[in-house]
């Protein structure tokens, strides 16, 4: 049915990119997530949904080690990234989130740079010495990726901040894929964006899927069923439900999961 | 509508008149504070504008009792401590400033708040006394070194403070978008949480030294004057503001014509340099995004 999966022994086998294993995360004392297990699986967009304040961001800022550059934060656990746990002693946060790329809720482009800088940023600010037309070919393809580059190819060298709120956000989309990550986390990527901006990203997370593993926080149910394969249901810190989003939202195996998805609670 | 009201509205006519009053009220302190100000500036021009002429900015001044001469070497002088006053306090407070709004609630990072805090609040000759006794007693004569370490100590605070402020207003997000692309800590602080700053830093760094260049205090037991060409680190120098007040108490009417120019020429620099922030922050007092 799905052609993204390998056929192994002429059973459907399901390739993982993430697994998460027993992950708690805290700020100072206050755990926000109580001993997750989620598999994140290639090519294929896993969302989290669950009512605010349950710790779906946490999870997701969890995934690239961004959740400890919040003063007093920690996280345990295994985060395992292709076999490699991301979290093993002596891993360089730096080199996991080249590999992990993210995405904001707000879009944040650089303000004093310009949209091509603003692309570039990930690589120029990490050092990569870049010729002009490699970082021009760079810029040019991530921005096509993006959908961004017929409406901004004339003017690449305005403010990044001159653009329109659904464009910025395509911008940061852009700036995410030119370190060329393998993950994607998109963090509530369209709560800040009007319906016709929130449509246009998830038709880009469709085409983004064939060469990306997603991964997006949404507070939007119906987002989360468009869009996504699997679905992570979280609640007050702990792992409800997970599952393929068709089961999730048609046939939920818990109570919980149902009265949210029905809009009982949330 | 108006009817359910339960409180009876005063007429329209009591409020506008209410309005306008207190309208005058503020209007005529407005008026108040920015007399002085003009009186000043007024007094400054017709006092001093007669003495200002090409000599004043290219000769030394001349030995009591000839008429004529100039301040170029107090000009030059002023520049030059504040100058070297800059390349000590600006690197040293942006540094500090930096580091306080990076590990805001360190418990080192509130003492160092706290301190510069108290050190905006010394009196200004009291550097003076403390630059006398760390720099010009061991070297054993005032100096040019001496002065800008006082004027250096002075616009510290004020510096790091200032940095501190603007940094802080840069969007978390920012930092953490940057870190999110595998930016590492100290790039994503310079080339992103600095540069969205820069401008208000500057802002902070042209008022201190807007603010330093007419201190006098500081610098009388410190660069101390001299009446004669002198650029060297080691030795006393001439500055405007001493100048002025030397000049200022003499008994010789030329002097103190002279006071009134010199006066005049730093009131000029001050005010470019208070022209220049608006410049650079285009018109407003308006910093980081």
């Amino acid at each position: 049915m799905d052609n993204r999966r390998n056929s192994e022994n002429g059973k459907i086998v399901m390739a993982d990119k993430m697994l998460v294993r027993h992950l708690s995360a805290y700020f100072s004392k206050v755990p926000a997530l109580k001993d997750i297990n989620v598999n994140i699986a290639d090519n294929q967009i896993t969302a989290i949904i669950g009512p605010s304040g349950c710790g779906k961001s946490t999870l997701v800022r969890c995934l690239n080690r961004m959740h400890e550059v919040v003063p007093g934060a920690h996280a345990e656990g295994d985060v395992m990234l292709d076999g490699e746990n991301i979290y093993a002693p002596g891993v360089d946060p730096v080199q996991v989130r080249r590999r992990i790329g993210m995405v904001f809720q707000k879009p944040t482009p650089f303000p004093t740079m310009s949209i091509e800088d603003n692309v570039a940023a990930g690589l120029t600010l990490s050092g990569v010495a870049l010729s002009r037309a490699e970082r021009g070919r760079i810029v040019e393809k991530s921005l096509r990726q993006a959908a961004l580059w017929d409406e901004v190819k004339d003017r690449l060298r305005r403010a990044g901040a001159s653009l329109s709120g659904g464009q910025q956000q395509r911008l940061c989309v852009a700036r995410a894929l030119a370190v060329e990550p393998e993950v994607l986390l998109m963090d509530e990527p369209c709560s800040a964006l009007d319906p016709i901006s929130t449509a246009r990203i998830e038709e880009l997370l469709h085409e983004l899927k064939a060469s990306y593993t997603i991964v997006i926080v949404t507070h939007n149910m119906q987002q989360a069923a468009r869009t996504s394969d699997y679905t992570a249901f979280l609640y007050q810190g702990d792992l409800i439900e997970f599952g393929e989003t068709k089961q999730i939202f048609t046939n939920p195996a818990r109570r919980e999961t149902e009265d949210y998805i029905t809009g009982r609670f949330g | 509508m108006m009817a359910s009201t339960p409180h009876r509205e005063r007429p329209y006519i009591f409020r506008k008149v209410k309005s306008d009053f207190i309208m005058a009220v503020t209007v005529a302190a407005t008026l108040v504070t920015l007399t002085p100000l003009f009186l000043v500036l007024g007094y400054l021009l017709t006092k001093g504008a007669a003495s200002v002429n090409w000599a004043f900015f290219t000769s030394l001044p001349k030995p009591v009792g000839e008429t004529g001469g100039g301040m170029a070497n107090a000009i030059v002088g002023t520049f030059e401590v504040v100058g070297l006053a800059c390349l000590i306090g600006v690197p040293i407070g942006v540094g500090a400033g930096l580091y306080l709004a990076e590990h805001r609630g360190g418990q080192f990072a509130q003492a160092v708040r706290f301190a510069a805090d108290v050190m905006m609040g010394i009196p200004s000759i009291v550097i003076g006394i403390f630059a006398y006794a760390l720099v010009v007693r061991p070297m054993g004569g005032f100096s040019t070194m001496a002065g800008a370490i006082a004027l250096a100590a002075l616009m510290l605070p004020l510096v790091t403070r200032t940095t501190e402020e603007m940094v802080e207003l840069v969007p978390h997000e920012l930092r953490e978008a940057a870190l999110a692309l595998g930016v590492p800590q100290w790039r994503t602080t310079l080339s992103v949480i600095v540069r969205t700053a820069l401008s208000g830093i500057a802002t902070g760094v042209i008022l201190a030294v807007a603010r330093i260049s007419g201190e006098t205090a500081p610098l009388l037991f410190t660069s101390f004057g001299n009446r004669f060409w002198s650029t060297s680190l080691s030795q006393p120098i001439a500055t405007l503001t001493v100048q002025v007040y030397t000049y200022a108490i003499s008994p010789f009417q030329d002097w103190q014509r002279q006071a009134w120019a010199g006066a005049l020429v730093l009131t000029a620099i001050v005010l470019a340099l208070e022209l220049g922030v608006r410049w650079i922050t285009g018109g407003t007092a308006k910093t980081a995004r």
